[in-house]
């Protein structure tokens, strides 16, 4: 019978150690080879969106507090294509947006909502009250507060290793970036700094909540910018 | 672990258990089970403290090494990589050697795995609440860390096929395939998902990007779910389940096909975990569809468990080893028709990111293996140190504060992840979010926030009852032959 003619197979590789071990290798390595490989070929050229750019030292930086402190725990960053979701955060997010994301930051979990649109969402001052007190701005939140964030200060030699780091995984930078990652740094947190004056928040241009500032005021900008000039030219083309 | 003087009285009234003597090294399978229970203990107790977080946020201490977002990963890295790492260890050593008839091929291989493994949990949970971190789920560890996982999990595959290599049966359990899929696909996944380019000490970047990087996470996230604590549990049910019961496995076929069927279709469905995100439509259409697919060997293999049991059943009700082996296999059910369910688009949409997810995970995690484990610790205990529990009664016990804690986190989780996921996409009747405040839908989460921190406690105190069991257990008087079973409860 068939039947038992398998069996007499499969007894037989059962005496084989070392063909047991590779057929389960096959086995195994299908799945993940036809999924995995061909989005090293779809997904690197085509799906880039116009406009995103990768992140200047400053968020860099900030992106590395916000993997450094698990936000992603707790925070997802994909904007799903549903209305009540489209109503609550934003456009739904377009793969390209992510072209520069190492780490990708989707999350898994929304203890807190998704902030993959929190950019420009609220002013610098807000962040800073937020990350102070979350109750202070949303009563009710049961997210941790973050007082360290406005203690503890950038390490310029860091920033400027994690952007050649990211330069050799393949963000597009040059080297007079790398080189010029810590003024960079300096000089957008004191913009950040500055603009937190007027508010009567005084902080050094080299703390880390300007860092998370910088990078949180970024989240989701530049593909917000690429779907709307897409849509006004799907629009004018219709019209 | 073993008083030098319980050591000695052993060697003159049992010669078999002397180390040098013994066929089998089943001192390194103590070493793990302590591991086990010790690892086990401090990671349930991580889960309860970020448990009592979520319910009230004063807990976070406004510390950073105290706060959800560091604690959250050395929770999940504790019960996955030191409590079930070490539970499969314990079992693979016990029971490869007794199939095979042969002693482990090498025990400073043995020693180094053991070794090198402890020390890898004491490095994650010294870097964990440091806020050293890549971020990736279950793969959080540094880089450095990570080549050290992958050391010592060479050293485990090299004494684990060397000793199949020197065995002095021909035939090949089918234990043992499942145990050949886990040290073969976790080397797999783990070194293809940790591929990183280095900044610093402490920090690197993926060479993935985007949603590439995302695809190759969740392939080894969803895989880290199946051939970590899925198929070496499989092996052990195999193993020990018919030996508890003193029944030969139900059907063989079934197994074969339970086997191939299982670890060719697991590998297929990460992207369930990214349904509805911008990964491309093809990926996700395959993730879902072998998603469903994998109901079939996933019941294959608990039918086989249950039905092994026939004829047995009225030890059920005496035994808490079987007690806690029919829970973990009827979980296992369970939380596979979960699984492939919550992986339909259209039902995905509505648990995905909600409380949903974390009951699914803890009915898997709680249900099947940590009651496999623990009915499999307290079937070893007694017989590796030939004396009965210092507490008879208390497995049972154990066993009904674990299933009824179970119950309160899951129907906990169920009930917060619907509530979250409705009011999240309510409308109203102009077409505007019926709750459009996000803090206030978190609020009507609280009481089941703090149900599901009494069934995590539940669970806990069990974890603690076993351990207290096992440390008097171990320092009682020697008896002549092993026990035949745990006794019973009055």
């Amino acid at each position: 019978m068939a039947d038992a003619g398998k069996d007499k197979g499969h007894r037989w590789l059962e005496g084989k150690g070392a063909w047991f071990a590779i057929v389960t290798t096959v086995a195994i390595a299908i799945g993940g080879l036809v999924e995995i490989v061909p989005m090293f070929t779809v997904s690197a050229g085509p799906e880039l969106l116009a406009g995103v750019t990768p992140y200047t030292p400053l968020e860099v930086a900030g992106r590395d507090i916000y993997i450094r402190e698990g936000c992603y725990t707790c925070h997802s960053q994909m904007v799903r294509p549903t209305r009540a979701e489209e109503l609550r955060y934003g456009p739904w997010t377009r793969a390209g947006e992510y072209a520069y994301d190492h780490p990708f930051l989707l999350g898994s979990r929304r203890i807190g909502p998704d902030l993959q649109r929190v950019g420009g969402k609220y002013p610098d001052a807000w962040h800073y009250e937020h990350m102070r007190d979350p109750r202070s701005t949303s009563p009710g939140s049961i997210m941790p507060s973050y007082p360290w964030l406005l203690e503890q200060r950038l390490d310029s030699a860091d920033v400027t290793a994690s952007v050649r780091a990211l330069r050799i995984s393949g963000v597009p930078y040059s080297e007079a970036e790398v080189t010029g990652a810590a003024a960079s740094m300096r000089r957008q947190g004191q913009e950040i700094a500055a603009g937190l004056a007027p508010a009567g928040l005084h902080t050094a241009a080299d703390r880390e909540i300007v860092a998370i500032i910088a990078y949180l005021q970024r989240l989701g900008r530049d593909g917000k910018a690429a779907v709307a000039a897409s849509s006004a030219l799907t629009t004018t083309a219709g019209g | 672990m073993v008083s030098a003087g319980s050591g000695s009285l052993e060697a003159a009234r049992l010669p078999l258990a002397q180390p040098d003597e013994s066929p089998y090294d089943d001192r390194i399978v103590k070493l793990f089970l302590w591991a086990t229970v010790i690892w086990g203990v401090v990671g349930m107790l991580v889960g309860v403290i970020i448990a009592l977080q979520l319910a009230w946020w004063p807990a976070n201490l406004a510390l950073p090494w105290t706060s959800f977002g560091r604690l959250r990963p050395l929770h999940t890295n504790a019960v996955i990589f030191a409590f079930g790492g070490n539970i499969c260890f314990t079992a693979i050593y016990y029971s490869l050697q007794r199939l095979l008839k042969t002693r482990m091929w090498s025990d400073a291989l043995s020693r180094i795995h053991f070794w090198g493994w402890q020390s890898i949990i004491v490095a994650a949970a010294i870097t964990l609440p440091l806020g050293l971190t890549q971020s990736k789920e279950y793969a959080e560890l540094i880089w450095p860390i990570d080549l050290a996982i992958t050391v010592v999990w060479v050293v485990f595959a090299a004494n684990f096929f060397g000793t199949i290599a020197i065995r002095k049966v021909n035939h090949l359990y089918v234990a043992i395939w499942f145990y050949m899929s886990f040290v073969i696909t976790i080397a797999v996944l783990h070194i293809v998902n940790s591929l990183a380019i280095p900044a610093t000490l402490t920090r690197s970047y993926p060479v993935y990007a985007g949603l590439t990087d995302a695809l190759v996470q969740w392939w080894y996230g969803h895989n880290a779910v199946g051939f970590f604590l899925t198929t070496p549990f499989l092996g052990l049910m195999y193993y020990f389940l018919p030996r508890v019961a003193e029944r030969p496995v139900y059907s063989y076929r079934l197994s074969i096909i339970h086997f191939w069927a299982l670890i060719f279709l697991y590998i297929w469905a990460g992207p369930h975990h990214l349904l509805y995100s911008a990964l491309p439509d093809w990926a996700q259409t395959l993730g879902m569809v072998f998603s469903i697919v994998l109901l079939a060997p996933s019941w294959g293999g608990m039918l086989n468990g249950l039905l092994t049991l026939r004829g047995a059943w009225d030890r059920v009700r005496t035994d808490p080893v079987l007690k806690f082996y029919v829970v973990a296999v009827s979980f296992y059910g369970m939380s596979t028709f979960e699984g492939p369910m919550m992986s339909l688009r259209a039902v995905n949409s509505l648990s995905h990111y909600t409380n949903w997810t974390i009951g699914h995970v803890h009915s898997g995690a709680l249900g099947w293996v940590g009651m496999i484990s623990f009915g499999t610790l307290y079937w070893l205990v007694p017989r590796l140190w030939n004396r009965p529990l210092a507490y008879p009664s208390w497995p049972t016990l154990h066993f009904w504060l674990a299933t009824v804690g179970i119950v309160l986190y899951t129907v906990s989780m169920w009930a917060a992840g619907l509530t979250e996921g409705l009011m999240w996409r309510a409308l109203d009747d102009t077409g505007q979010l019926k709750y459009p405040n996000f803090v206030a839908i978190v609020d009507q989460l609280h009481p089941f926030y703090w149900l599901r921190l009494v069934g995590g406690t539940m669970y806990l105190v069990g974890a603690v009852m076993m351990l207290w069991n096992f440390l008097r257990t171990v320092r009682a008087p020697v008896v002549e032959a092993p026990p035949a079973a745990v006794p019973a409860a009055a």
